[in-house]
């Protein structure tokens, strides 16, 4: 039997009849095309499928699509706005925070949520708030630099509250 | 030339924009209409004989299209998978491996059953209906039993377990050395079995076109043309109408390099059920069938004088092959060749034995050989300075080959192409600030902090390589690199190159040298690689840290040929003679008169044109294959500074330090990054990672991302890194390898820190990977 769900995803409205089993990463990929999340374990070990559910970084791996009635999603594809990168994106193309690149989806979404929640992060918070996405090329020196010089270019403690909502949940 | 202006430059990457915005295209990101999805049904046990198949109830099931067992692949592919003799002369027995078991399933994850429906959740549902009567055999699991006479076999109708055992030199070399000797120090040395985890797991998408036998697949390999090479020959197609794209590939670490059964059962079920299939591998099935590194342990003897002169050394090594032979698993006995490490020795006598397990074959993982080797010779050496009170730098130092000696013929007949060992050591010794780290090391002892020290002065052979050497790897076929660049009549370039890339960034670095090599914008030229539909005849892929020393001498070269085309076009329509034109920032003028010149942009419309010099073609395009002359030799100097809780057994790294030497460099912030990951790698080995099998049931205990543990970034330290540059004489670029590098160094400086720290136990040596739970039972133990 089939479940009807409707979602915002990256600012647009998608309705679709999905199983009750599909899970929401399959749901990105394969019916709204959205490929660029990607799926890198079976066990929610490393991170490739994050996106943000309503702000927050979720492992879409770990949600059913029917779980997601209602709810706004960002994903990888809806970070640039208007042709400008995401300063996130940016500073992981300026400081080589990525090699083979299939990773690093999660990994800016992750980072997305981590400097939303923390605008002035340390490296050690950086390191802590990573922990939940694999990288197998950089080890991760220069993912931690992309994040620090995200943080700068984002403006750090200066992005006031609301703003800083309305950066990472995606909606218009 | 053009005067050098992106050689060198820290040129931002250019295959980033799209795989930082999600538009990257990875295997699963691949369909076409009417693809069916296949799930791969696999024997649970290590050791089984199958008894029958029942594929009844699965064939009834939702979606379902087919299901296929091993007699249904009899004439859809012929032979076994390749087994080369490469890197040993003599193999004693390879068992036949064909892509799918039908009566003798030999590793926990060996295909007996294809399933092939609709939807990938219907063909996984169906898959578990596949009944299969298996009649479970004794695992072979235990190399050091599997090797004795007598040993449960690995294959039922097998003579034994040895794949191989021959020495590379007999015992004699190193009797003189050892009689030597005031000191001896032996050891055995584990590298445990490791599964590489690329990010992107493999798949592969199939298209079988009947009307005109045209095969096209796309998938995630390091060596597309290799792959079309063995599967067009197994499935009996004309090789130039098999196409095999691999587009944006999610790491490969040698895992991707040789053909697996998937990459013949799943084009063979698309030309069986006549339409589009696809299998995308899950985690799962990466971990447990993923071809394994390393799997391997060494009996090593050092013979040496109280002085820290190093004499000689005996090496055997005992390498587990798995289940089967992988095409690559042999190039691992490398090790052996290269056991002398960055010393001068009188003698190394080394041989080694392959041996077969009811495991999922070994084949080479980042480094292949040399990080086995730069462990081994790095441990001993460090026990050599430790049992006559010795510094490490110090016995170093001591037994380096020097600089005015190379090139260098080692114990093996290798030449070392070139180093200067004491300089990247001097210079990684003062980043880490060694003396004070050894103060601080005598202060903490008294305070019971059990910090360590641990050097890696490590060297590597790569590029391969020399068709000489090579060839036998190949089964005759030198793995020399081709590349070719055309310039179209706008003055834009298109590159191709037969090397692969999975993250090493070649799109940038191999434009860089086309761009100056050319004097042109890096914008305009485009690199093509992945696709063996259009381009180069053959190639070689990217492995083995061979793609610039070898595929990027060949660009430059075929550059070079255009550029000759070009002066001679230059010359005519400047009306000057040949040898008086100059090639300057792109743009050739007659010496003399900078004012009177030809862009190169101009210059490549005219070759479209008319009143082409007398005897010149048109176009603008060149071909250039590179054989290299030798391998190249990078080297560096690794400080790795632990700390070790004594009452949990956690390692902490507290500093590492990384001076490198891989020749000239093209781009340093892709060196960087190389080495960053290497080492990381290299960490992941001596501390976390491994593969564990039950013994008793063969049984993999470490299926999962769960289990098997790879390094998180809140268990890397930050990095320090540094290049010292002594070019190679090997080629024209001056350039080495760097891919692997970082691996092949930092397993020994890990453990060469850790052991350091735990002297005042009265431990010399420890083992990988160094666990917390291994750590405190070792403290425990040596403190009774």
């Amino acid at each position: 039997m089939k479940h009807k769900v409707a979602t915002t995803v990256n600012g647009r409205r998608h309705e679709h009849e999905v199983e009750p089993r599909l899970l929401l990463v399959h749901h990105l990929r394969d019916n709204l095309g959205l490929t660029g999340t990607h799926i890198g374990c079976d066990t929610s070990q490393c991170g490739a499928c994050t996106i943000l559910v309503d702000g927050q970084a979720v492992k879409s791996c770990t949600m059913f699509a029917v779980q997601a009635e209602g709810r706004s999603l960002t994903t990888i594809e809806g970070m640039a706005k208007d042709g400008q990168l995401h300063p996130i994106q940016q500073a992981f193309w300026d400081e080589h925070g990525l090699q083979c690149g299939y990773c690093t989806p999660g990994f800016i979404m992750a980072a997305a949520y981590l400097l939303a929640q923390n605008p002035n992060p340390t490296e050690d918070e950086i390191r802590k708030g990573l922990e939940g996405n694999l990288c197998r090329c950089t080890g991760y020196v220069n993912i931690v630099k992309a994040v620090q010089t995200a943080a700068k270019t984002m403006g750090g403690a200066k992005v006031p509250a609301d703003k800083r909502a309305a950066m990472t949940s995606g909606g218009e | 030339m053009a005067v050098s202006q992106l050689i060198g430059a820290r040129v931002q990457r250019r295959e980033d924009p799209r795989l930082i915005t999600g538009h990257g295209h990875f295997t699963d990101d691949f369909t076409r209409v009417g693809v069916a999805h296949v799930a791969f049904v696999r024997s649970p046990h290590a050791h089984a004989l199958i008894k029958k198949i029942d594929v009844t109830a699965a064939s009834k099931a939702d979606g379902v299209a087919a299901v296929y067992t091993a007699r249904d692949f009899k004439g859809q592919l012929a032979g076994t998978l390749p087994a080369l003799p490469v890197f040993v002369a003599v193999k004693k027995y390879v068992p036949e491996h064909f892509p799918i078991a039908e009566r003798e399933a030999c590793y926990q994850g060996e295909i007996v059953a294809v399933v092939v429906a609709e939807t990938k959740a219907q063909a996984a549902d169906a898959a578990e209906l596949v009944d299969v009567e298996y009649q479970p055999i004794a695992a072979v699991m235990n190399v050091e039993k599997a090797a004795q006479p007598g040993s449960n076999k690995t294959h039922s109708d097998g003579p034994d377990n040895i794949c191989w055992d021959l020495p590379f030199t007999g015992d004699e070399v190193s009797e003189a050395a050892f009689k030597a000797a005031e000191v001896v120090v032996k050891e055995r040395i584990h590298q445990q079995r490791l599964t590489p985890t690329p990010m992107e797991t493999r798949g592969v998408l199939a298209d079988y076109e009947a009307y005109d036998k045209r095969l096209t697949m796309w998938m995630s390999t390091q060596n597309p043309h290799f792959i079309r090479l063995f599967v067009s020959g197994a499935m009996g197609l004309q090789e130039s109408l098999v196409r095999v794209i691999s587009a944006d590939v999610g790491g490969g670490f040698g895992s991707k390099i040789s053909p697996y059964p998937e990459d013949y059962l799943v084009p063979a079920v698309s030309r069986l059920l006549e339409r589009p299939v696809k299998w995308i591998e899950s985690r799962t099935e990466s971990v447990q069938n993923a071809y394994a590194g390393r799997g391997q342990y060494y009996d090593v003897e050092v013979a040496a004088k109280k002085d820290g002169t190093l004499l000689g050394m005996r090496v055997t090594q005992y390498l587990d092959v798995g289940a089967y032979c992988a095409p690559f698993s042999a190039f691992q006995t490398v090790a052996c060749l290269m056991a002398g490490g960055a010393y001068k020795w009188q003698g190394i006598s080394s041989r080694t034995v392959g041996v077969l397990t009811n495991k999922v074959p070994t084949d080479p993982y980042r480094g292949a050989g040399r990080p086995e080797a730069t462990h081994l010779v790095e441990r001993m050496v460090d026990l050599v300075a430790h049992e006559i009170g010795m510094d490490p730098v110090a016995i170093r130092r001591k037994n380096f080959i020097q600089p005015k000696e190379f090139p260098f013929t080692q114990n093996f007949g290798l030449v070392v192409d070139s180093g200067d060992y004491e300089k990247t050591l001097n210079r990684a010794l003062e980043l880490a600030g060694y003396d004070q780290l050894r103060k601080q090391q005598t202060e903490g002892r008294k305070h019971g902090k059990y910090m360590g020290i641990g050097l890696s002065t490590w060297i590597e052979l790569c590029g391969f390589g020399p068709s000489s050497a090579t060839a036998p790897a190949t089964g005759g076929i030198a793995l020399s690199e081709a590349a070719q660049v055309r310039v179209m009549p706008t003055g834009s370039v298109i590159v191709y190159t037969g090397t692969h890339a999975h993250g090493q960034g070649h799109e940038t670095t191999f434009s860089q040298i086309v761009a100056d090599t050319l004097g042109v914008p890096m914008e305009s030229v485009d690199l093509r690689h992945g696709d063996t539909g259009e381009g180069t005849a053959m190639g070689y892929g990217t492995a083995g840290s061979r793609s610039l020393s070898v595929g990027g001498v060949a660009i430059s070269r075929a550059s070079g040929k255009v550029v000759d085309k070009a002066r001679k076009l230059a010359a005519h329509i400047l009306e000057a003679a040949e040898e008086d034109i100059v090639f300057d920032q792109g743009k050739f003028h007659v010496k003399g008169s900078p004012d009177k010149s030809k862009t190169f942009g101009e210059v490549a419309f005219a070759a479209y044109g008319a009143g082409l010099p007398e005897g010149m073609e048109q176009g603008l395009e060149a071909v250039a294959y590179f054989d290299p002359p030798n391998l190249v030799w990078p080297f560096g100097a690794h400080v790795c500074v632990v700390e070790v809780d004594p009452e949990t057994g956690a390692v902490e790294i507290q500093k590492y330090v990384a001076v490198d030497d891989c020749g000239n460099i093209i781009n340093p912030t892709i060196v960087e990054g190389q080495i960053h990951g290497g080492v990381t790698q290299g960490i992941g080995q001596a501390l976390f990672e491994e593969m564990i099998y039950d013994e008793e049931s063969g049984q993999l205990k470490t299926g999962t991302l769960i289990d098997y543990s790879v390094p998180t970034a809140n268990e890397i330290p930050n990095l320090i890194t540094d290049n010292t540059v002594t070019p190679s004489p090997t080629n024209e670029l001056g350039v080495k390898g760097i891919g692997e590098a970082g691996t092949i160094a930092a397993s020994a400086a890990v453990i060469n820190a850790i052991s350091d720290a735990l002297t005042p136990f009265g431990i010399k040596h420890v083992d990988m990977p160094a666990s917390p739970n291994r750590l405190w039972a070792q403290i425990k133990e040596a403190r009774k």
